[in-house]
C-alpha cells in the first residue's frame, strides 16, 4: 500500500507539472512567437507557396489545417491539408480575401487527440486566425474544446460524428454521420431509384443505426416504401441469408446498406449464392468494398453509395480542381481533399460578407462568421448551393457515385 | 416453400457449429478441459488454406489438406507446451485461463501477419448446389456437403471410439485417468492424440465456416467458435452425438427466430433456450449424468 501511495502522489505531481506547462503553452508571450514561427517554417514546405506573396498592404489572413499526416488515416489528413492549399493558392492568385492575401500552414496530428490539441497550439502561436480541421472525428471534437474556449471559428472538413459541431463556433462540410440517412433518402427519391426499399443494418454500431432511425424518418411520403428493415449485431455478422431473403420475399428492389464495407461485403456474396440482384446503396461506410483483398468485385457492379465527391466528374470546377491536385501530388484527390477545398472557398465567402479584416481579434472575426455562416450561400466540389444552421450543420444536395467495371464513377 | 428455405440455411448454419462442436465435446471429454483456443484454431485453418490456396493458384484441394497437417500439429504443441503442464496443477482455472490465453495470442499473432482488413474466402466448394422445384428452392453445394461432412465425421468418430483400441484408450482416460495409467494406457498420448483430432476438424470447420461465410478475419473464429460451445453444452457435452443434435438445433432456432421473431432478438433466444434446457436437464440433452463416487 506504502508503495502504491508513493507511485500515485509522484504520477499526481507529474501530472500537475504537466498541466502547468500545457497552461504555459496556452498563454505564450508574443516575444516566443518569432521563435515558433521559424520552428515551424523547417517543418512545413506546405505555405512556402502562399507566403512568398504577400499582401501589398503587409496585412494577412492566417489559416492552418489539422490534419494525420503520418500513420495509419495519412491518407485523410493529406488530403484534406493538400485540398487546402489549393484553394488557399487559387484564392492569394487571384487577389486574396478582400485584398488580404491568406497565409496558410497544416499541422500533424498521427490521428490522436491529445496530438491534434497540441497541433492546435503549435498553429495558435503562430498566430492562425481560421482552423479548417481536424480531419477525423475523434480528434475535431478534442480540438473544438480549445477552439471554443479561444472562440476561434472552425470548420472541420470531413468530421462526421455529431459531436464534432457541439459548439456555435464549429462548422461542417460533410454530412454529418446520421443526416447520411436523410440525404440517402432524398436521393434514392429524387432519382426514382426503387419502389420498394429493404434495409440491412447493425443495431449494434451508432453509425449504422443512427443513419437507419434518419432514413425511416425521413422516408415518410417518399416515392418508395420500406417492405424489410432487418438488423444483425457484431456477435451475428456472418449469415445474412434471412435478412436477405426477407427483403427478396418482400419484393424489394433496391437494398439500403448503411454499413461498413466489411459486413457488406458478404452480404454482396451471400445475396449473390441466392439469385438475388437488387441495387445496393451505401454510405460512406461503403467506401473500400473495392479494395478487400480477393473480394471479387464483379459482386459490387451496379453498387450505388453516397459520396460527396467523384474525381471523374465533368463539370469544370471538378475537372479543374483534380488537374491541379495531380499536377502537384501526383494523385487524384478523394473526398476529403475535396471538402477540404471547399472549406476554404466557403471560409472565404464567409468573410467576404462579413467584411472581415486581418486586423480584428480572434474572437470578434468568430463571431462575425459565425453570424455570416447562417446567411452565405456556397458552391464547391462537394454540392452546389450549400447554405448552414446556426447548429453547424450543412444543407447540401447529397451526390452518389456507382461501380462500374470495378470503380466508381459519378451516378449523374 | 421459403419456410424449407429457411430450414435449410439453418441446417447448414448448425452444421458447422457441430462440427465445431465436435471438436469441443471431444476434448472436454477425455481430458476434461475446456479448450477456448478452439475458435481460433479455425480461424487459423482458414488462414493456411486462404494463403495455400493463393499460391497455389486457387488450388484449395492442397490447402485444405496442409491446413488440416498445420493445425493438428498446432493443437498437439499447444497442448503439450501450454496445457500439459498444468493439467496437475491445483485449480481446474489455471488450464481454463491459459486456454483463453492462446486464443488470444493467436489471434494477434494473425492480426500481426494478415493485419484487421478482412479478406475474401473463395469457397473451397466449386459446385453450385441443387435447384428444385422449378427454381423455387434453391440449395447451395456449399449447405450439402457441409451437411454430408458432418454426418460422416459423426459416423467416424463413433466408430473410431468403440471399435479401436485408441478409442477405447479414450473412453477408458474419460473414465478414469488414473485407473487408466494403471492398465498400461499412456495417459498423456491419448489425450494429445484428442487435441490432434479436435483440431483437424477445426480445420475442416474453417474451411467450410469460410466457404459458406467468405469472409476471412483475426476474429472469424471467437462468435462461431462460442456458439459451437453453447451446442456442445446444450447437447451434452462430453457427448458426441449430443454435440451433433445440439449444433444443429441452434443454427436451427437461430435461423428461425431471426425470420419469424426478430432479427434483433435472435441471439438473446438462442441463449435463452440453452438456459432453459440446462434448467431442465443441467446435463444437456443427451448428457449422462454421472454419480460421484466417494
Amino acid at each position: 500500500m506504502k508503495k502504491f501511495n508513493r507511485v500515485f502522489s509522484a504520477a499526481m505531481a507529474f501530472a500537475l507539472s504537466a498541466t502547468m506547462l500545457a497552461g504555459c503553452g496556452d498563454t505564450a508571450p508574443a516575444s516566443t512567437e518569432g521563435a515558433a514561427e521559424t520552428a515551424a517554417d523547417a517543418q512545413t514546405d506546405a505555405q512556402a507557396s502562399s507566403e512568398a506573396a504577400p499582401a501589398a498592404s503587409g496585412a494577412t489572413f492566417k489559416f492552418g489545417a489539422i490534419g494525420p499526416l503520418t500513420g495509419a488515416a495519412a491518407a485523410y489528413g493529406n488530403a484534406v491539408v493538400n485540398g487546402a492549399q489549393i484553394a488557399v493558392d487559387e484564392i492569394n492568385a487571384a487577389g486574396g480575401i478582400g485584398g488580404y492575401q491568406i497565409e496558410y500552414k497544416g499541422e500533424d496530428d498521427e490521428l490522436n487527440a491529445e496530438k491534434s490539441v497540441n497541433a492546435y497550439n503549435t498553429l495558435k502561436d503562430w498566430g492562425m486566425q481560421i482552423l479548417i480541421g481536424s480531419t477525423t472525428s475523434a480528434c475535431s471534437i478534442a480540438v473544438s474544446e480549445n477552439t471554443k474556449a479561444d472562440n476561434m471559428f472552425q470548420i472541420t472538413p470531413s468530421g462526421s460524428a455529431e459531436d464534432c459541431v457541439k459548439y456555435d463556433n464549429v462548422f461542417r462540410v460533410c454530412f454529418s454521420d446520421p443526416n447520411q440517412g436523410i440525404a440517402s433518402a432524398q436521393y434514392i427519391n429524387d432519382h426514382n431509384l426503387a419502389t420498394k426499399v429493404g434495409i440491412i443494418y447493425d443495431n449494434s454500431d451508432v453509425y449504422s443505426s443512427g443513419i437507419y432511425q434518419k432514413f425511416v424518418e425521413e422516408s415518410e411520403g417518399k416515392n418508395y416504401e420500406i417492405v424489410s428493415a432487418e438488423a444483425y449485431t457484431q456477435d451475428n455478422n456472418t449469415d445474412f441469408s434471412v435478412q436477405l431473403q426477407k427483403a427478396k420475399d418482400a419484393g424489394a428492389d433496391l437494398v439500403f446498406l448503411p454499413i461498413y464495407y466489411s459486413d457488406a461485403s458478404l452480404i454482396l456474396t451471400q445475396a449473390n449464392t441466392m439469385g438475388y440482384a437488387p441495387t445496393f446503396f451505401g454510405v460512406d461506410g461503403m467506401d473500400g468494398i473495392l479494395s478487400v483483398e480477393n473480394f471479387d468485385t464483379s459482386l459490387a457492379e451496379g453498387l450505388m453509395l453516397l459520396t460527396p465527391f467523384a474525381a471523374d466528374a465533368t463539370d469544370d470546377l471538378t475537372v479543374n480542381f483534380v488537374k491541379q491536385y495531380n499536377d502537384k501530388y501526383s494523385e487524384t484527390p478523394n473526398q476529403f481533399a475535396a471538402d477540404a477545398y471547399d472549406a476554404v472557398y466557403i471560409v472565404k465567402t464567409a468573410m467576404e460578407s462579413a467584411g472581415v479584416t486581418p486586423d480584428m481579434s480572434i474572437s470578434d472575426m468568430c463571431e462575425a462568421l459565425k453570424t455570416a455562416m447562417t446567411q452565405i450561400e456556397a458552391t464547391g466540389l462537394t454540392s452546389a448551393k450549400m447554405t448552414w444552421e446556426a447548429t453547424g450543420e450543412p444543407n447540401k444536395e447529397p451526390k452518389a457515385v456507382v461501380i462500374k467495371d470495378g470503380a466508381y464513377v459519378s451516378a449523374e | 416453400m421459403s419456410f424449407l428455405t429457411y430450414l435449410i440455411n439453418g441446417l447448414s448454419l448448425g452444421s458447422i457449429y457441430a462440427i465445431i462442436a465436435l471438436g469441443y465435446t471431444m476434448v472436454y471429454g477425455i481430458a476434461k478441459m475446456l479448450n477456448f483456443a478452439h475458435g481460433d484454431f479455425i480461424m487459423v485453418g482458414c488462414y493456411i488454406i486462404f494463403s495455400v490456396s493463393g499460391a497455389m493458384s486457387g488450388n484449395s484441394a492442397v490447402g485444405i489438406i496442409v491446413a488440416i497437417i498445420l493445425c493438428t500439429l498446432l493443437g498437439v504443441t499447444t497442448e503439450f507446451v501450454a496445457y500439459r503442464p498444468l493439467r496437475g496443477a491445483s485449480s481446474p482455472l489455471a488450464v481454463l485461463i491459459t486456454a483463453i490465453g492462446v486464443s488470444y495470442l493467436l489471434e494477434n499473432i494473425a492480426l500481426l501477419i494478415y493485419g484487421a482488413d478482412i479478406k475474401s474466402f473463395s469457397s473451397v466448394v466449386k459446385w453450385e448446389g441443387l435447384s428444385l422445384a422449378g427454381g423455387q428452392l434453391q440449395i447451395q453445394g456449399v449447405t450439402i456437403v457441409t451437411i454430408v461432412i458432418s454426418v460422416v465425421i459423426l459416423i467416424a468418430l463413433q466408430l473410431f471410439i468403440n471399435r479401436t483400441k485408441q478409442g477405447q484408450a479414450m473412453l477408458a482416460a474419460s473414465e478414469d485417468k488414473g485407473a487408466a495409467a494403471l492398465m498400461g494406457i499412456n495417459v498423456n498420448r491419448t489425450i494429445a492424440l484428442t487435441f490432434a483430432i479436435g483440431s483437424a476438424l477445426a480445420a475442416i470447420a474453417g474451411a467450410l465456416l469460410c466457404s459458406a461465410y467468405p469472409s476471412l478475419s483475426p476474429y472469424t473464429g471467437a462468435m462461431p467458435g462460442i456458439k459451437a460451445f453453447v451446442a456442445a453444452v446444450l447437447g451434452g457435452i462430453g457427448s458426441i452425438p449430443g454435440a451433433m443434435i445440439g449444433g444443429l438445433v441452434l443454427g436451427i432456432v437461430e435461423i428461425l427466430s431471426k425470420t419469424y421473431i426478430s432479427s434483433q432478438l435472435s441471439d438473446a433466444i438462442v441463449f435463452g433456450i440453452l438456459v432453459v434446457v440446462l434448467l431442465v436437464r443441467p446435463t444437456g440433452i443427451l448428457g449422462k449424468k454421472v454419480q460421484e463416487k466417494v
